[in-house]
């Protein structure tokens, strides 16, 4: 099935499309993530120019979380103070994000970096998940309990004024969040993501929030947050494909209806292990283009 | 119609012993739409004879089309501390975005070097009208670069063979148009040569133009930039809420 992408200027295989947004579809219902540093990589791949990947990758992902944003925030899942600070340092992030955008596309480097943060990114905490995932399995065989961590890291701590997030069960300064979401933005607008496979482990690990309450906020800032870079491509860059959404989305919506249902018979540590590993080899695939003599030496911009 | 009027007037009036060509194409207007997989465009026309004899002289064809130009900057990746990154780059004013050359024999038999340059029959021809400091051998290597890149797209070819001419008369030439040009007017040029000269020379041209709903979303999305974006989160927002609610009920 012949479909033309009339931003991206090209025909591509348009069932190709739905069953990639069908696999990341899958992972976001799965793991509550939405996928975007999967989607953007295997877009470009496919031929699909960056820019274009990435701004519409981020469209996608807005849709691919907001059912299982409605559906969290049924059961009281979301901490929508903290998610709204996060959002508002989402805001800040995307303008930021964009003009370094422009800043790497002008020196002509954009790709290079893009493929850098996606290695450092992607590299470090699919290693970390893996160690985290790994230990989980060894510790359930033997039947002891995983030792007790620290509520937050003490940086977070150590910020001044003070607010408290009841459905997270924090005391913290709201400076804190707003970095994350500041960071997460940034990331957003650059890699074509949602952030949420940064994010989840930031507020388990470094803000120490409670469980029950992270995958719902981290839904509530991605949409958001993927909500404005898309505004923020459409101002700058002209680069969403709608064709490429829909059909990306097609396929999203029923993956990650698939991967919700599947998430509530898999054992955690098992789907955790997985996505470790789906992670760690988008970084090595990309590391590995870095790394090798390119196929293509030359690129072109328009002036 | 017109240009075979336009054409065979000429040769009355001028009286030229020169031969006149009169091209056409099979459509001068490829319309992208959704399903647009690519075109293949079919150039034809007629050598008339000065004499009005039928077959009188063998000729050679050579058919250029070339997309519209647009100023490019090209990017050179070195290795740099391990990894692959852009260093050098050049800036050329008019890198046509669409490049084929047929002809009916290789180009080096059937004209020298120096009349190939000029007409730009070949990819290693095309005048890029580079910008700045030219120093020779860098400016090959980054037209060579171009050329390469842009071959693998399937944006520049060459096609020797391509032109066949039946009864010395009737000339016509197939074109493939990937998916992936750009929109604008293309030129195709055909160029009739005999002992190493070109002697006749004529101009069609061709559109290429997006239509209907994807004229409407590529020109929405860049100007009506603020709107597009609403509608591309509304879509979004709508498609995901719309399948949460449908796979609930079943």
């Amino acid at each position: 099935m012949d479909v033309y992408l009339p931003i991206a200027n090209l025909s591509v295989n348009g069932l190709v499309i739905v069953a990639l947004g069908l696999v990341t579809g899958m992972l976001s219902g799965l793991f509550g993530i939405g996928g975007g540093f999967l989607t953007t990589p295997l877009l470009i791949f496919y031929g699909v120019p960056p820019t274009v990947a990435a701004a519409s990758a981020t469209t996608q992902v807005t849709g691919a979380s907001v059912s299982g944003l409605f559906a969290h925030s049924k059961r009281n899942g979301v901490d929508y103070r903290m998610g709204s600070v996060m959002v508002v340092g989402g805001g800040i992030g995307a303008g930021i994000g964009s003009l370094l955008f422009r800043f790497f596309r002008s020196i002509g480097q954009i790709d290079v970096v893009i493929s850098a943060l996606y290695v450092v990114l992607l590299g470090s905490i699919g290693a970390m998940m893996a160690r985290e995932a790994w230990q989980a399995l060894r510790n359930s065989g033997k039947g002891t309990a995983a030792p007790r961590r620290r509520r937050h890291h003490p940086l977070v701590s150590a910020l001044p004024w003070r607010w408290r997030f009841y459905r997270s069960g924090l005391y913290i300064s709201p400076l804190a969040p707003l970095i994350l979401g500041m960071v997460v933005g940034i990331l957003s607008m650059l890699m074509g993501i949602g952030g949420g496979f940064l994010l989840i482990p930031a507020m388990l690990y470094v803000l120490g929030m409670s469980a029950n309450v992270v995958v719902g906020t981290s839904l509530y800032n991605v949409v958001f947050t993927t909500i404005l870079a898309t505004m923020m491509h459409s101002l700058t860059t002209h680069a969403v494909d709608m064709v490429l959404v829909a059909l990306l989305l097609i396929g999203s919506v029923t993956g990650a209806q698939m991967g919700t249902q599947f998430a509530g018979r898999a054992k955690p540590e098992v789907l955790r292990l997985v996505l470790a590993a789906v992670v760690l080899l988008i970084a090595f695939k990309m590391l590995f283009g870095l790394g090798v003599r390119p196929d293509e030496l030359f690129t072109v911009s328009a002036l | 119609m017109r240009a075979a009027l336009l054409a065979l007037f000429a040769v009355f009036a001028i009286g030229a012993r020169d031969p006149v060509l009169v091209p056409e194409v099979s459509q001068h207007e490829v319309q992208v739409r959704q399903g647009f997989k690519g075109t293949e465009l079919l150039l034809f026309g007629a050598i008339l004879d000065p004499a009005g004899r039928v077959g009188g002289q063998d000729y050679d064809i050579v058919v250029v089309l070339q997309g519209p130009s647009e100023p490019i900057r090209l990017r050179e990746k070195e290795r740099f501390g391990g990894i692959w990154i852009n260093s050098d780059s050049t800036d050329f004013r008019s890198a046509p975005s669409f490049f084929a050359v047929a002809s009916t024999r290789p180009i080096k038999d059937i004209v020298d070097e120096k009349t190939a340059a000029i007409y730009e029959f070949g990819t290693k021809y095309i005048q890029l009208s580079p910008s700045g400091v030219i120093d020779p051998v860098r400016q090959r290597r980054f037209a060579e670069g171009l050329v390469d890149l842009r071959s693998r797209e399937g944006l520049y070819k060459e096609n020797i063979g391509g032109v066949t001419v039946s009864g010395k008369v009737l000339y016509q030439a197939r074109i493939d148009l990937p998916s992936n040009v750009v929109t604008g007017t293309y030129t195709a040029e055909t160029f009739a040569i005999a002992n190493g000269r070109v002697i006749a020379s004529a101009q069609t041209d061709v559109d290429v133009k997006k239509v209907g709903f994807e004229r409407f979303i590529a020109s929405t999305a860049q100007h009506d930039s603020l709107a597009y974006g609403l509608i591309a989160v509304v879509l979004s927002v709508g498609m995901g809420w719309g399948a949460g609610r449908f796979y609930s009920m079943i």
